[in-house]
């Protein structure tokens, strides 16, 4: 019983993993951009939750769409100025300067903020309150909540990439932007939408972090964007769904790993990621053909 | 955008002493043509000529050294690609470059995400390419080079430009393909679309055109109605051999 436990505490992580990684997924899909600062970017989405919460007195669950709402315009602003102009010097000059923007974000939080551990606050009720399947089950709603929201995000960002106007169009871009340009779209604009869209998802990636336990400015490179980057890899990058199974993957993992030994749990994540790339690098769901 | 007032005499496009650079090397020099409307206009020239970075540049997706730009008397020479898209200018380029994880359907609709009002929509093109009707849901990817130019073409029509510009229509596609889509010019062309068009095939360039323009080494080497030189005249100005006209 204590693995079937396990297995579902582990499906549950996946989805705040998924969450974490839906963003970077999305950036690298679209603008092959490769975040390094991402996992810093959920931080500072905590940060902002508990800075409204601590300025405005609003209920916590109201501060879950203010965060998503300016951390779509960080991201939209980002993108039009940082992002594109490393863009425009090639692919790798991305990686340095998002690394250099993770570096400043880090150090900027731990100055301001200092090293300290953050709750959310959204109250011990909240936090620790689990209902029973049987005897032995106990299962969090916190954890279920989060799954059940990383499932909706996923579904509407798929639904949004493939129906709307502006998802044909960051496709259209994706695919080839100087051909994109021919047809009169703002390569530029959107690039920033879809920027704005991986900025609201991790940063409500890092307040339901936030929530299921404490933030710190150190956790966004010491432990979100290693798992959203195995997330990735383990799902396939490019495919949404394969990210949820890369989150839920990584997550049983983990929970395996630590009932064998608590040391061992972020060890079988790694473990997991490793194995997958070598036997299937191109990911879980992505076929090869596929870039 | 401010232009000069529009006379039946102000070219559609005009292009004024063009000169464009890759890097060190002079790609287009001093180049000028002035397209009226309702004009078939072909560049033709070899290989590395310099056709294609005209067109490109005339799209907007290369900045010039020096020379001038205008649709409709306006000077667009700094506006972005994607302005001069909306204005009226709509390129098919070289090689297509359709979307390929992109449906069909989904590709002409990007192409009319910022159309200008005119007769061109997404049934017309369907009824100009009557393939597509059963296609429109197959990835584009996967289609053969003519179902795809025709496709290229549908997307640029769509958004209704008062100029198409026509990249190496034929390059890589068998003649009857060929053939079959420049059968489309005329429809095109009824319905109030200027063309410029670059073409390696001088007899096919011949054939449509109203204005014949030569480049060798990105000068002009000859220009004017098909009907005023022989084909020993062009050919000398396509190969550079001999006197130019």
């Amino acid at each position: 019983m204590v693995w079937v436990s396990d297995i579902i505490q582990g499906i549950l992580a996946g989805g705040q993993f998924a969450l974490f990684a839906c963003g970077l997924s999305l950036l690298f899909g679209v603008m092959k951009v490769v975040n390094l600062a991402h996992g810093d970017l959920a931080v500072v989405g905590a940060y902002v939750g508990i800075g409204v919460i601590a300025v405005t007195h609003v209920p916590f669950l109201w501060s879950i769409p203010i965060v998503c709402v300016l951390m779509a315009a960080l991201g939209y602003v980002l993108q039009r100025s940082l992002i594109q102009t490393a863009l425009n010097r090639g692919e790798l000059t991305t990686l340095i300067v998002t690394l250099g923007l993770s570096i400043v974000i880090e150090n900027g939080l731990q100055q301001f903020f200092t090293a300290n551990t953050r709750g959310y606050g959204v109250g011990s009720s909240i936090e620790s309150s689990s209902f029973k399947i049987g005897s032995q089950l106990q299962i969090g709603w916190l954890p279920v909540a989060i799954f059940v929201v990383a499932v909706i995000v996923l579904l509407a960002l798929q639904y949004f990439l493939s129906q709307s106007k502006y998802g044909r169009m960051i496709r259209a871009v994706a695919d080839d932007r100087e051909a994109a340009l021919l047809s009169g779209v703002n390569a530029r604009h959107v690039f920033g939408i879809a920027a704005a869209l991986a900025f609201a998802t991790v940063g409500l990636a890092g307040v339901a972090f936030a929530m299921s336990g404490t933030v710190a400015p150190s956790d966004g490179t010491d432990t979100i964007l290693l798992f959203a980057f195995a997330s990735v890899v383990i799902g396939g990058l490019g495919s949404l769904w394969g990210t949820l199974l890369g989150g839920v993957v990584l997550g049983v993992a983990q929970e395996i790993g630590a009932q064998i030994n608590p040391s061992y749990e972020a060890l079988a994540g790694y473990v997991i990621f490793l194995v997958v790339l070598v036997l299937r690098p191109q990911g879980l769901t992505a076929r090869r053909s596929q870039a | 955008m401010t232009g000069q007032a529009t006379t039946p005499d102000t070219p559609i496009l005009e292009v004024r002493d063009l000169t464009v650079h890759h890097g060190q090397l002079t790609a287009v020099s001093n180049v000028s043509l002035r397209v009226r409307v309702g004009e078939v206009y072909a560049m033709i020239g070899a290989n590395g000529a310099g056709k294609s970075t005209l067109m490109r540049t005339i799209a907007g997706l290369h900045a010039p050294t020096s020379g001038q730009v205008l649709l409709d008397g306006a000077d667009v020479t700094r506006v972005r690609p994607e302005k001069r898209a909306t204005a009226g200018i709509s390129m098919v380029p070289e090689g297509r470059r359709l979307f390929p994880s992109l449906t069909l359907e989904e590709n002409l609709k990007v192409g009319a995400s910022y159309a200008r009002k005119g007769p061109w929509d997404i049934p017309a093109v369907v009824d100009l390419f009557p393939f597509m009707k059963e296609r429109r849901r197959q990835k584009t990817g996967q289609m053969s080079g003519g179902e795809q130019q025709m496709v290229a073409i549908g997307r640029a029509l769509v958004a209704n430009p008062r100029v198409l510009l026509l990249d190496e229509l034929s390059l890589g596609l068998a003649p009857v393909i060929v053939h079959r889509i420049y059968d489309v010019l005329p429809r095109i062309l009824d319905s109030g679309v200027t063309v410029l068009l670059v073409e390696q095939d001088v007899s096919q360039a011949r054939r449509v055109a109203s204005h014949l323009h030569c480049l060798l080494e990105g000068r002009t080497t000859l220009e004017g109605p098909p009907s005023e030189f022989t084909s020993e005249q062009v050919e000398a100005a396509y190969f550079g051999m001999g006197g130019t006209h």
